[in-house]
Protein backbone atom coordinates (compact mmCIF):
# COMPACT_ATOMS: atom_id res chain seq x y z
CA UNK A 1 0.00 0.00 0.00
CA UNK A 2 1.14 3.67 -0.81
CA UNK A 3 0.32 6.56 -0.55
CA UNK A 4 -1.55 7.15 -3.40
CA UNK A 5 -3.87 4.61 -2.41
CA UNK A 6 -4.88 6.82 0.94
CA UNK A 7 -7.87 9.12 0.42
CA UNK A 8 -8.42 12.02 3.09
CA UNK A 9 -12.46 11.73 4.56
CA UNK A 10 -14.49 14.54 6.24
CA UNK A 11 -12.57 14.59 9.53
CA UNK A 12 -9.21 14.52 8.00
CA UNK A 13 -8.15 10.91 8.46
CA UNK A 14 -6.74 9.13 6.03
CA UNK A 15 -8.63 6.21 5.00
CA UNK A 16 -8.06 3.02 2.56
CA UNK A 17 -11.11 3.32 0.07
CA UNK A 18 -13.19 0.59 -0.22
CA UNK A 19 -12.55 -2.53 -2.53
CA UNK A 20 -13.98 -5.79 -3.70
CA UNK A 21 -11.70 -7.66 -1.39
CA UNK A 22 -13.23 -5.55 1.63
CA UNK A 23 -14.40 -2.81 3.37
CA UNK A 24 -12.67 0.95 4.00
CA UNK A 25 -9.56 0.25 6.49
CA UNK A 26 -9.25 2.92 8.83
CA UNK A 27 -5.89 4.20 9.28
CA UNK A 28 -5.63 7.34 11.14
CA UNK A 29 -8.98 7.43 12.65
CA UNK A 30 -9.68 10.30 15.31
CA UNK A 31 -11.30 9.46 18.33
CA UNK A 32 -14.20 11.18 20.42
CA UNK A 33 -13.66 11.48 23.59
CA UNK A 34 -15.97 12.56 26.76
CA UNK A 35 -14.90 14.47 28.82
CA UNK A 36 -17.52 14.95 31.78
CA UNK A 37 -20.51 15.95 32.70
CA UNK A 38 -19.04 14.06 35.75
CA UNK A 39 -15.70 13.18 35.72
CA UNK A 40 -13.02 14.53 38.94
CA UNK A 41 -11.13 17.03 36.51
CA UNK A 42 -14.39 18.71 35.32
CA UNK A 43 -15.17 20.24 38.74
CA UNK A 44 -18.20 20.70 37.93
CA UNK A 45 -20.86 19.03 35.60
CA UNK A 46 -20.14 20.48 32.22
CA UNK A 47 -19.00 18.13 29.19
CA UNK A 48 -16.24 18.07 26.48
CA UNK A 49 -16.40 16.56 23.47
CA UNK A 50 -12.83 16.05 21.92
CA UNK A 51 -11.81 14.76 19.04
CA UNK A 52 -8.53 13.13 19.60
CA UNK A 53 -5.99 11.99 17.43
CA UNK A 54 -4.05 9.92 19.67
CA UNK A 55 -2.68 12.23 22.31
CA UNK A 56 -3.62 15.12 20.71
CA UNK A 57 -6.53 17.07 20.66
CA UNK A 58 -7.92 17.92 17.39
CA UNK A 59 -10.92 19.66 17.94
CA UNK A 60 -13.61 19.91 20.70
CA UNK A 61 -16.96 21.07 21.70
CA UNK A 62 -18.63 21.71 25.04
CA UNK A 63 -21.83 20.56 26.00
CA UNK A 64 -22.98 22.94 29.25
CA UNK A 65 -26.46 23.56 30.68
CA UNK A 66 -26.64 20.33 33.23
CA UNK A 67 -27.14 22.17 36.26
CA UNK A 68 -28.94 25.31 34.47
CA UNK A 69 -31.75 26.80 36.58
CA UNK A 70 -33.08 29.59 35.03
CA UNK A 71 -32.16 31.81 37.63
CA UNK A 72 -33.02 34.83 35.01
CA UNK A 73 -36.71 33.92 35.05
CA UNK A 74 -37.40 32.81 38.67
CA UNK A 75 -35.80 36.36 39.23
CA UNK A 76 -38.82 37.83 37.27
CA UNK A 77 -41.16 36.59 40.20
CA UNK A 78 -39.29 37.53 43.26
CA UNK A 79 -39.02 40.65 45.40
CA UNK A 80 -35.19 42.41 45.37
CA UNK A 81 -34.43 40.72 48.61
CA UNK A 82 -35.27 37.28 47.48
CA UNK A 83 -33.03 37.00 44.56
CA UNK A 84 -29.91 37.28 46.65
CA UNK A 85 -30.21 33.58 47.34
CA UNK A 86 -29.99 33.25 43.71
CA UNK A 87 -26.84 35.05 43.20
CA UNK A 88 -25.72 33.05 46.01
CA UNK A 89 -25.43 29.66 44.15
CA UNK A 90 -23.81 31.27 40.77
CA UNK A 91 -19.90 31.17 41.65
CA UNK A 92 -20.74 29.63 45.00
CA UNK A 93 -16.74 29.57 45.42
CA UNK A 94 -17.35 33.60 46.19
CA UNK A 95 -20.70 33.98 47.05
CA UNK A 96 -20.60 37.01 49.41
CA UNK A 97 -19.10 39.06 45.86
CA UNK A 98 -22.21 38.29 43.95
CA UNK A 99 -24.66 38.92 47.11
CA UNK A 100 -23.22 42.28 47.66
CA UNK A 101 -22.78 42.86 43.45
CA UNK A 102 -26.51 42.50 43.67
CA UNK A 103 -27.28 44.23 46.66
CA UNK A 104 -25.41 47.44 44.88
CA UNK A 105 -27.29 47.15 42.13
CA UNK A 106 -30.70 47.51 43.54
CA UNK A 107 -29.28 50.63 45.55
CA UNK A 108 -27.84 52.22 42.42
CA UNK A 109 -31.86 51.79 41.12
CA UNK A 110 -32.85 53.07 44.73
CA UNK A 111 -31.00 55.74 44.71
CA UNK A 112 -29.13 54.91 48.61
CA UNK A 113 -26.19 55.79 49.54
CA UNK A 114 -24.22 53.58 51.80
CA UNK A 115 -22.20 54.96 54.98
CA UNK A 116 -18.36 54.64 54.75
CA UNK A 117 -18.63 51.84 57.46
CA UNK A 118 -21.03 49.74 55.23
CA UNK A 119 -18.27 50.40 52.39
CA UNK A 120 -15.72 49.04 53.88
CA UNK A 121 -17.40 46.05 55.94
CA UNK A 122 -18.32 44.88 52.10
CA UNK A 123 -15.11 45.04 50.61
CA UNK A 124 -13.25 43.11 53.30
CA UNK A 125 -15.99 40.63 52.82
CA UNK A 126 -15.40 40.79 48.95
CA UNK A 127 -11.76 40.46 49.12
CA UNK A 128 -12.38 37.50 51.67
CA UNK A 129 -14.14 35.74 48.88
CA UNK A 130 -12.18 36.32 46.33
CA UNK A 131 -8.98 34.92 48.10
CA UNK A 132 -10.97 31.37 48.84
CA UNK A 133 -12.21 31.43 45.17
CA UNK A 134 -8.18 32.08 44.28
CA UNK A 135 -7.84 30.08 46.68
CA UNK A 136 -9.76 26.74 45.44
CA UNK A 137 -8.56 27.59 41.92
CA UNK A 138 -4.79 27.40 42.51
CA UNK A 139 -5.05 24.83 44.84
CA UNK A 140 -7.24 22.29 42.72
CA UNK A 141 -4.49 23.56 39.84
CA UNK A 142 -2.06 21.88 42.12
CA UNK A 143 -4.13 18.32 42.22
CA UNK A 144 -4.53 18.74 38.85
CA UNK A 145 -0.56 18.50 38.24
CA UNK A 146 -0.52 15.73 40.70
CA UNK A 147 0.13 17.81 43.92
CA UNK A 148 -1.84 17.35 46.43
CA UNK A 149 -0.21 19.06 49.18
CA UNK A 150 -0.85 22.61 48.55
CA UNK A 151 -4.56 22.16 48.51
CA UNK A 152 -4.97 20.89 51.69
CA UNK A 153 -2.81 23.67 53.24
CA UNK A 154 -5.37 26.23 51.70
CA UNK A 155 -8.42 24.25 52.38
CA UNK A 156 -7.41 24.73 55.89
CA UNK A 157 -7.69 28.70 55.46
CA UNK A 158 -10.43 28.68 53.55
CA UNK A 159 -12.33 27.12 56.75
CA UNK A 160 -10.79 30.42 58.14
CA UNK A 161 -12.50 32.61 56.01
CA UNK A 162 -15.63 31.13 56.06
CA UNK A 163 -15.71 31.28 59.93
CA UNK A 164 -15.37 35.04 59.28
CA UNK A 165 -18.64 34.75 56.77
CA UNK A 166 -20.33 32.64 59.30
CA UNK A 167 -19.79 35.65 61.75
CA UNK A 168 -21.17 37.74 59.37
CA UNK A 169 -24.12 36.28 58.24
CA UNK A 170 -23.91 32.21 60.22
CA UNK A 171 -23.74 30.73 57.21
CA UNK A 172 -20.69 29.36 55.24
CA UNK A 173 -21.23 28.73 51.59
CA UNK A 174 -24.55 30.69 50.18
CA UNK A 175 -23.99 33.54 52.72
CA UNK A 176 -27.15 35.19 51.18
CA UNK A 177 -24.78 38.13 52.83
CA UNK A 178 -25.87 42.17 53.17
CA UNK A 179 -29.13 43.97 53.07
CA UNK A 180 -29.88 46.59 50.47
CA UNK A 181 -28.61 50.09 52.51
CA UNK A 182 -25.61 48.27 54.24
CA UNK A 183 -24.78 44.93 56.29
CA UNK A 184 -27.17 42.72 58.37
CA UNK A 185 -25.00 43.57 61.22
CA UNK A 186 -21.74 45.29 62.13
CA UNK A 187 -18.36 43.75 62.55
CA UNK A 188 -18.32 42.12 65.87
CA UNK A 189 -15.20 42.27 67.95
CA UNK A 190 -15.07 38.39 67.35
CA UNK A 191 -14.90 39.04 63.70
CA UNK A 192 -12.45 41.45 63.55
CA UNK A 193 -10.56 38.81 65.66
CA UNK A 194 -10.79 36.55 63.23
CA UNK A 195 -9.89 38.63 60.44
CA UNK A 196 -6.88 39.51 62.45
CA UNK A 197 -5.69 36.34 63.26
CA UNK A 198 -6.79 35.62 58.89
CA UNK A 199 -4.41 38.56 58.16
CA UNK A 200 -1.69 36.95 60.41
CA UNK A 201 -1.80 33.57 60.11
CA UNK A 202 -2.77 33.26 56.48
CA UNK A 203 0.62 34.85 55.05
CA UNK A 204 3.06 32.27 56.28
CA UNK A 205 0.98 29.84 54.60
CA UNK A 206 0.50 31.82 51.44
CA UNK A 207 4.22 31.66 51.38
CA UNK A 208 4.81 28.09 52.33
CA UNK A 209 2.25 27.49 49.16
CA UNK A 210 3.88 29.62 46.90
CA UNK A 211 7.35 28.09 47.77
CA UNK A 212 6.19 24.44 46.93
CA UNK A 213 4.67 25.78 43.61
CA UNK A 214 6.03 28.67 41.96
CA UNK A 215 9.05 27.77 41.32
CA UNK A 216 8.93 24.12 41.45
CA UNK A 217 10.58 21.88 38.18
CA UNK A 218 7.72 19.74 37.74
CA UNK A 219 4.86 21.78 37.91
CA UNK A 220 6.35 24.49 35.68
CA UNK A 221 6.81 21.91 33.38
CA UNK A 222 3.36 21.33 33.80
CA UNK A 223 2.21 24.75 33.18
CA UNK A 224 4.62 26.86 31.35
CA UNK A 225 3.27 27.84 27.95
CA UNK A 226 0.23 25.68 28.43
CA UNK A 227 -2.63 27.16 26.77
CA UNK A 228 -1.49 30.52 26.34
CA UNK A 229 -3.59 33.18 24.75
CA UNK A 230 -3.11 37.08 23.49
CA UNK A 231 -4.19 39.82 25.43
CA UNK A 232 -6.19 41.02 21.89
CA UNK A 233 -7.57 37.48 21.86
CA UNK A 234 -8.85 37.00 24.99
CA UNK A 235 -10.86 40.74 25.10
CA UNK A 236 -12.07 39.08 21.69
CA UNK A 237 -13.13 36.64 23.48
CA UNK A 238 -14.80 38.71 26.46
CA UNK A 239 -12.51 37.48 29.05
CA UNK A 240 -11.94 39.40 31.80
CA UNK A 241 -10.64 38.69 35.84
CA UNK A 242 -7.22 36.93 36.22
CA UNK A 243 -7.57 35.42 33.20
CA UNK A 244 -7.80 38.80 30.86
CA UNK A 245 -4.84 40.01 33.41
CA UNK A 246 -2.41 37.05 32.88
CA UNK A 247 -2.82 38.04 29.45
CA UNK A 248 -1.06 41.47 29.80
CA UNK A 249 -4.60 43.43 29.88
CA UNK A 250 -4.70 45.74 33.01
CA UNK A 251 -8.55 45.76 33.23
CA UNK A 252 -10.09 45.51 36.92
CA UNK A 253 -13.48 46.96 37.10
CA UNK A 254 -12.51 48.14 40.85
CA UNK A 255 -9.99 50.74 39.67
CA UNK A 256 -11.82 51.36 36.07
CA UNK A 257 -15.41 52.14 38.02
CA UNK A 258 -14.77 51.78 41.41
CA UNK A 259 -17.90 50.67 43.47
CA UNK A 260 -18.53 50.56 47.67
CA UNK A 261 -15.18 52.72 48.20
CA UNK A 262 -12.72 51.26 46.47
CA UNK A 263 -11.17 54.41 45.33
CA UNK A 264 -9.86 55.07 48.97
CA UNK A 265 -7.24 51.79 48.93
CA UNK A 266 -4.19 51.06 47.58
CA UNK A 267 -3.81 48.24 45.98
CA UNK A 268 -2.04 47.21 42.88
CA UNK A 269 -3.19 44.95 39.77
CA UNK A 270 -0.89 42.12 39.21
CA UNK A 271 -0.57 41.33 35.12
CA UNK A 272 1.03 38.66 33.33
CA UNK A 273 2.79 38.07 29.89
CA UNK A 274 2.09 35.49 27.76
CA UNK A 275 -1.57 34.60 28.95
CA UNK A 276 -0.69 30.84 29.78
CA UNK A 277 -1.57 28.25 32.77
CA UNK A 278 1.56 29.73 35.00
CA UNK A 279 0.52 33.44 33.91
CA UNK A 280 -3.02 32.60 35.39
CA UNK A 281 -1.50 30.96 38.33
CA UNK A 282 0.56 33.73 39.14
CA UNK A 283 -1.82 36.36 38.87
CA UNK A 284 -4.15 34.70 41.27
CA UNK A 285 -1.13 34.27 43.69
CA UNK A 286 -0.51 37.96 43.62
CA UNK A 287 -4.28 38.79 43.71
CA UNK A 288 -4.20 37.23 47.08
CA UNK A 289 -1.56 39.34 48.51
CA UNK A 290 -3.21 42.42 47.51
CA UNK A 291 -6.28 41.38 48.96
CA UNK A 292 -4.87 40.54 52.04
CA UNK A 293 -3.56 44.47 51.64
CA UNK A 294 -6.76 45.98 51.04
CA UNK A 295 -8.47 43.68 53.51
CA UNK A 296 -5.46 45.33 56.23
CA UNK A 297 -5.96 49.18 55.11
CA UNK A 298 -9.71 48.58 55.46
CA UNK A 299 -9.51 47.18 58.46
CA UNK A 300 -7.03 49.90 59.76
CA UNK A 301 -8.99 52.85 58.19
CA UNK A 302 -12.60 51.14 59.42
CA UNK A 303 -14.93 54.32 60.00
CA UNK A 304 -16.86 54.42 62.74
CA UNK A 305 -20.67 55.31 62.49
CA UNK A 306 -24.06 53.20 60.90
CA UNK A 307 -23.22 50.13 59.04
CA UNK A 308 -26.61 50.94 57.17
CA UNK A 309 -28.11 53.69 54.75
CA UNK A 310 -31.24 55.38 56.47
CA UNK A 311 -33.31 53.85 54.05
CA UNK A 312 -36.32 52.22 56.10
CA UNK A 313 -38.66 51.37 52.80
CA UNK A 314 -35.69 48.73 51.68
CA UNK A 315 -33.45 47.69 54.84
CA UNK A 316 -34.95 45.15 56.87
CA UNK A 317 -35.57 46.68 60.73
CA UNK A 318 -33.23 44.79 63.53
CA UNK A 319 -35.54 41.77 64.85
CA UNK A 320 -36.04 43.17 68.40
CA UNK A 321 -37.40 46.48 67.07
CA UNK A 322 -39.95 43.62 64.72
CA UNK A 323 -40.83 42.61 68.29
CA UNK A 324 -41.62 45.94 69.98
CA UNK A 325 -41.77 48.71 67.69
CA UNK A 326 -45.04 49.39 65.49
CA UNK A 327 -43.37 51.04 62.77
CA UNK A 328 -40.47 48.12 62.36
CA UNK A 329 -43.00 45.85 62.62
CA UNK A 330 -45.06 47.72 59.26
CA UNK A 331 -41.55 47.35 57.93
CA UNK A 332 -40.63 44.78 58.69
CA UNK A 333 -43.82 42.67 57.19
CA UNK A 334 -43.68 44.84 53.76
CA UNK A 335 -40.32 44.08 53.07
CA UNK A 336 -40.79 41.00 53.65
CA UNK A 337 -43.66 40.53 51.77
CA UNK A 338 -42.11 42.75 49.05
CA UNK A 339 -45.08 44.87 49.05
CA UNK A 340 -42.66 47.65 47.94
CA UNK A 341 -42.65 49.10 44.93
CA UNK A 342 -38.82 49.81 43.18
CA UNK A 343 -38.60 53.08 40.74
CA UNK A 344 -39.21 52.51 36.87
CA UNK A 345 -35.09 52.02 35.68
CA UNK A 346 -32.76 50.41 33.91
CA UNK A 347 -29.40 49.99 35.65
CA UNK A 348 -26.16 47.87 34.80
CA UNK A 349 -23.79 47.48 37.55
CA UNK A 350 -20.76 45.31 37.46
CA UNK A 351 -18.26 43.99 40.43
CA UNK A 352 -15.56 42.55 40.25
CA UNK A 353 -16.12 38.87 40.43
CA UNK A 354 -13.60 36.09 41.54
CA UNK A 355 -13.37 35.17 37.70
CA UNK A 356 -13.79 38.39 36.49
CA UNK A 357 -16.47 41.31 35.52
CA UNK A 358 -19.86 40.31 37.08
CA UNK A 359 -22.76 42.48 35.71
CA UNK A 360 -26.35 42.91 36.85
CA UNK A 361 -28.79 44.29 34.24
CA UNK A 362 -31.86 45.22 35.44
CA UNK A 363 -34.79 46.53 34.75
CA UNK A 364 -37.26 47.31 36.50
CA UNK A 365 -40.71 48.34 35.54
CA UNK A 366 -41.95 49.67 39.19
CA UNK A 367 -43.31 46.58 39.96
CA UNK A 368 -42.08 44.63 43.12
CA UNK A 369 -39.82 42.38 41.20
CA UNK A 370 -37.46 43.01 38.10
CA UNK A 371 -38.77 43.15 34.74
CA UNK A 372 -35.70 41.70 33.30
CA UNK A 373 -32.74 40.58 35.23
CA UNK A 374 -29.97 39.52 33.37
CA UNK A 375 -26.26 38.42 34.70
CA UNK A 376 -23.13 38.85 33.11
CA UNK A 377 -21.43 35.32 34.25
CA UNK A 378 -17.80 36.05 33.56
CA UNK A 379 -16.86 32.25 33.25
CA UNK A 380 -19.95 31.82 30.71
CA UNK A 381 -18.42 33.87 28.54
CA UNK A 382 -14.98 32.83 28.65
CA UNK A 383 -15.64 29.27 28.38
CA UNK A 384 -16.09 29.52 25.03
CA UNK A 385 -12.32 29.86 24.28
CA UNK A 386 -11.23 26.48 25.84
CA UNK A 387 -11.79 24.66 22.21
CA UNK A 388 -9.07 27.11 21.10
CA UNK A 389 -6.53 26.79 23.71
CA UNK A 390 -6.46 23.52 24.00
CA UNK A 391 -6.39 22.32 20.67
CA UNK A 392 -3.11 20.77 19.58
CA UNK A 393 -2.30 20.11 22.95
CA UNK A 394 -2.67 16.92 25.46
CA UNK A 395 -5.64 15.98 27.56
CA UNK A 396 -3.79 16.26 30.65
CA UNK A 397 -2.55 19.59 29.61
CA UNK A 398 -6.44 20.41 28.74
CA UNK A 399 -7.73 19.40 32.43
CA UNK A 400 -4.78 22.11 33.80
CA UNK A 401 -6.04 24.66 31.00
CA UNK A 402 -9.93 23.82 32.09
CA UNK A 403 -8.13 24.16 36.13
CA UNK A 404 -6.56 27.31 35.02
CA UNK A 405 -9.69 29.14 34.17
CA UNK A 406 -11.48 28.58 37.13
CA UNK A 407 -15.06 27.59 35.62
CA UNK A 408 -17.77 27.68 37.89
CA UNK A 409 -20.65 24.98 37.02
CA UNK A 410 -22.83 27.14 38.16
CA UNK A 411 -21.62 30.72 37.46
CA UNK A 412 -21.44 28.78 33.58
CA UNK A 413 -25.63 27.67 33.93
CA UNK A 414 -27.39 30.46 36.02
CA UNK B 1 -15.02 61.47 26.14
CA UNK B 2 -18.30 62.66 27.67
CA UNK B 3 -21.97 60.82 26.22
CA UNK B 4 -22.86 63.91 25.11
CA UNK B 5 -19.87 64.05 22.41
CA UNK B 6 -20.12 60.57 21.71
CA UNK B 7 -24.22 60.92 21.03
CA UNK B 8 -23.66 63.87 18.91
CA UNK B 9 -20.66 61.86 16.78
CA UNK B 10 -23.12 59.04 16.48
CA UNK B 11 -26.15 60.96 15.20
CA UNK B 12 -23.70 63.25 12.61
CA UNK B 13 -22.68 59.30 11.42
CA UNK B 14 -25.88 57.82 11.86
CA UNK B 15 -28.40 60.63 11.76
CA UNK B 16 -32.24 59.27 11.92
CA UNK B 17 -30.88 55.33 12.54
CA UNK B 18 -29.55 56.40 15.69
CA UNK B 19 -32.78 57.12 18.72
CA UNK B 20 -34.19 57.58 21.81
CA UNK B 21 -30.84 58.78 23.68
CA UNK B 22 -30.88 58.88 26.97
CA UNK B 23 -28.27 58.31 29.87
CA UNK B 24 -30.17 56.64 32.63
CA UNK B 25 -27.70 56.33 35.53
CA UNK B 26 -25.02 57.78 33.51
CA UNK B 27 -24.85 55.04 31.09
CA UNK B 28 -25.49 56.44 27.61
CA UNK B 29 -28.13 54.39 25.87
CA UNK B 30 -29.55 54.47 22.05
CA UNK B 31 -31.76 52.77 19.95
CA UNK B 32 -30.69 51.77 16.38
CA UNK B 33 -32.03 49.27 13.50
CA UNK B 34 -30.99 45.94 12.90
CA UNK B 35 -29.71 47.03 9.59
CA UNK B 36 -27.34 49.35 11.29
CA UNK B 37 -26.45 47.75 14.37
CA UNK B 38 -23.44 45.78 12.96
CA UNK B 39 -21.99 49.47 11.26
CA UNK B 40 -22.79 50.97 14.29
CA UNK B 41 -20.73 48.41 16.19
CA UNK B 42 -18.04 48.14 13.56
CA UNK B 43 -18.27 51.92 13.95
CA UNK B 44 -17.54 52.17 17.59
CA UNK B 45 -14.57 49.54 17.14
CA UNK B 46 -12.94 50.93 14.40
CA UNK B 47 -12.85 54.74 15.73
CA UNK B 48 -9.34 56.21 16.23
CA UNK B 49 -10.31 57.94 19.55
CA UNK B 50 -13.20 56.06 20.69
CA UNK B 51 -12.01 52.34 20.58
CA UNK B 52 -15.04 50.92 21.87
CA UNK B 53 -14.11 47.01 21.46
CA UNK B 54 -15.15 45.00 24.30
CA UNK B 55 -18.95 43.14 24.02
CA UNK B 56 -19.50 43.27 27.79
CA UNK B 57 -22.98 41.62 27.51
CA UNK B 58 -25.60 41.09 24.86
CA UNK B 59 -28.96 39.66 25.96
CA UNK B 60 -32.83 40.08 25.27
CA UNK B 61 -35.60 41.17 26.24
CA UNK B 62 -39.76 40.85 25.89
CA UNK B 63 -41.96 43.36 25.80
CA UNK B 64 -44.94 41.45 24.56
CA UNK B 65 -47.15 45.18 24.77
CA UNK B 66 -45.03 46.93 22.27
CA UNK B 67 -46.79 45.75 19.12
CA UNK B 68 -44.76 46.12 16.42
CA UNK B 69 -41.48 45.96 18.06
CA UNK B 70 -41.90 42.69 20.83
CA UNK B 71 -38.23 42.13 21.21
CA UNK B 72 -35.25 43.92 22.70
CA UNK B 73 -31.84 42.66 22.08
CA UNK B 74 -29.12 44.82 24.38
CA UNK B 75 -25.74 45.04 23.93
CA UNK B 76 -23.35 46.60 26.40
CA UNK B 77 -20.19 47.67 24.94
CA UNK B 78 -17.37 48.86 26.37
CA UNK B 79 -13.96 50.91 25.25
CA UNK B 80 -11.38 49.91 27.76
CA UNK B 81 -8.91 52.91 26.37
CA UNK B 82 -11.68 55.54 27.28
CA UNK B 83 -13.34 53.56 30.23
CA UNK B 84 -16.69 54.63 28.38
CA UNK B 85 -19.59 52.15 28.32
CA UNK B 86 -22.80 52.25 25.82
CA UNK B 87 -25.96 50.41 25.78
CA UNK B 88 -27.48 49.84 22.26
CA UNK B 89 -30.90 48.54 21.99
CA UNK B 90 -32.15 47.15 18.89
CA UNK B 91 -35.93 46.28 18.98
CA UNK B 92 -37.33 43.83 16.08
CA UNK B 93 -41.06 42.56 16.37
CA UNK B 94 -42.04 38.79 16.86
CA UNK B 95 -43.33 38.49 12.95
CA UNK B 96 -39.77 38.97 11.95
CA UNK B 97 -37.40 38.17 14.32
CA UNK B 98 -33.93 38.75 12.86
CA UNK B 99 -30.83 39.79 14.03
CA UNK B 100 -27.60 39.50 12.15
CA UNK B 101 -25.37 37.86 14.49
CA UNK B 102 -22.50 40.33 15.65
CA UNK B 103 -19.64 36.73 15.59
CA UNK B 104 -17.96 38.46 12.75
CA UNK B 105 -16.83 41.39 15.36
CA UNK B 106 -16.43 39.41 18.66
CA UNK B 107 -15.94 35.92 19.27
CA UNK B 108 -17.57 36.39 22.71
CA UNK B 109 -21.05 37.12 20.88
CA UNK B 110 -21.29 33.25 19.89
CA UNK B 111 -22.17 32.01 23.33
CA UNK B 112 -24.09 35.00 24.65
CA UNK B 113 -26.23 34.76 21.13
CA UNK B 114 -26.94 31.53 21.41
CA UNK B 115 -28.41 31.91 24.98
CA UNK B 116 -30.65 34.53 23.79
CA UNK B 117 -31.60 32.41 21.33
CA UNK B 118 -32.79 29.70 24.04
CA UNK B 119 -34.47 31.91 26.15
CA UNK B 120 -36.21 34.20 23.38
CA UNK B 121 -36.11 32.94 20.30
CA UNK B 122 -34.59 35.85 18.48
CA UNK B 123 -32.79 34.29 15.33
CA UNK B 124 -29.15 35.79 14.75
CA UNK B 125 -28.93 35.74 10.97
CA UNK B 126 -24.92 34.14 10.11
CA UNK B 127 -24.32 33.19 13.66
CA UNK B 128 -22.19 29.92 12.93
CA UNK B 129 -23.73 27.27 15.10
CA UNK B 130 -27.28 28.58 16.16
CA UNK B 131 -28.33 25.81 18.51
CA UNK B 132 -29.67 26.05 22.45
CA UNK B 133 -26.98 25.97 24.94
CA UNK B 134 -28.39 26.50 28.66
CA UNK B 135 -31.96 24.29 28.06
CA UNK B 136 -32.43 21.21 26.19
CA UNK B 137 -32.22 20.63 22.57
CA UNK B 138 -36.04 18.94 22.28
CA UNK B 139 -37.29 21.67 23.74
CA UNK B 140 -40.03 23.10 21.27
CA UNK B 141 -40.56 26.57 23.17
CA UNK B 142 -38.46 29.54 24.45
CA UNK B 143 -38.61 29.92 28.13
CA UNK B 144 -38.11 33.44 28.75
CA UNK B 145 -41.00 34.77 26.76
CA UNK B 146 -43.25 36.51 28.93
CA UNK B 147 -46.27 34.40 27.88
CA UNK B 148 -44.86 31.34 30.38
CA UNK B 149 -45.74 32.61 33.52
CA UNK B 150 -43.52 31.39 36.54
CA UNK B 151 -46.29 29.35 37.95
CA UNK B 152 -49.62 27.58 37.22
CA UNK B 153 -52.24 30.41 36.55
CA UNK B 154 -54.76 28.16 37.34
CA UNK B 155 -53.89 27.22 40.75
CA UNK B 156 -56.14 28.57 43.20
CA UNK B 157 -54.44 28.50 46.27
CA UNK B 158 -51.96 30.75 45.22
CA UNK B 159 -53.49 33.89 44.38
CA UNK B 160 -53.10 36.24 46.41
CA UNK B 161 -55.73 39.18 46.33
CA UNK B 162 -54.85 40.53 49.82
CA UNK B 163 -51.19 42.00 48.60
CA UNK B 164 -52.61 42.84 44.71
CA UNK B 165 -49.92 40.32 42.96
Amino acid sequence: MTTEDLSIDAVGARNTPATPEGPIQYVNELTTLNLGPTHPATHGIFQNILQMDGEKIVSGEQTIGYIHRAFEKIAERRPFYQITTLTDRMNYCSSPINNLGWMMTVEKLLGVKTPKRADYIRVIMMELARISDHLICNGILGVDTGAFTGFLYLFEERENIYEIYEEMCGARLTTNMGRIGGMERDLSAEAIRKIRKFLKDFPPVMKEFEKLFNRNRIFMDRVVDVGPITGERALNYGFTGPNLRAAGVDYDVRVMNPYSSYEDFEFEIPVGESGDTYDRFMVRNEEIWQSLRIIEQALDKLPEGPYYADAPDYYLPPKQEVYKNMEALIYHFKIVMGEIDAPVGEVYHAVEGGNGELGFYLISDGGRAPYRLHFRRPSFIYYQAFPEMCKGTTLSDAIVIMSSLNVIAGELDA
Amino acid sequence: MTNQEVAQELVRQFGDYVTDLDEPFGLLTLTTTREQIIPLLQYLKDHKTYKVSFLTDLTGVHYPDNAGQEFCVVYHVHSLVNNFRIRIKVFVSEADIHVPSATVLYASANWMERETFDFYGILFDGHPNLTRILNMEEMDYHPMRKQYPLEDGTREDKIDALFGR
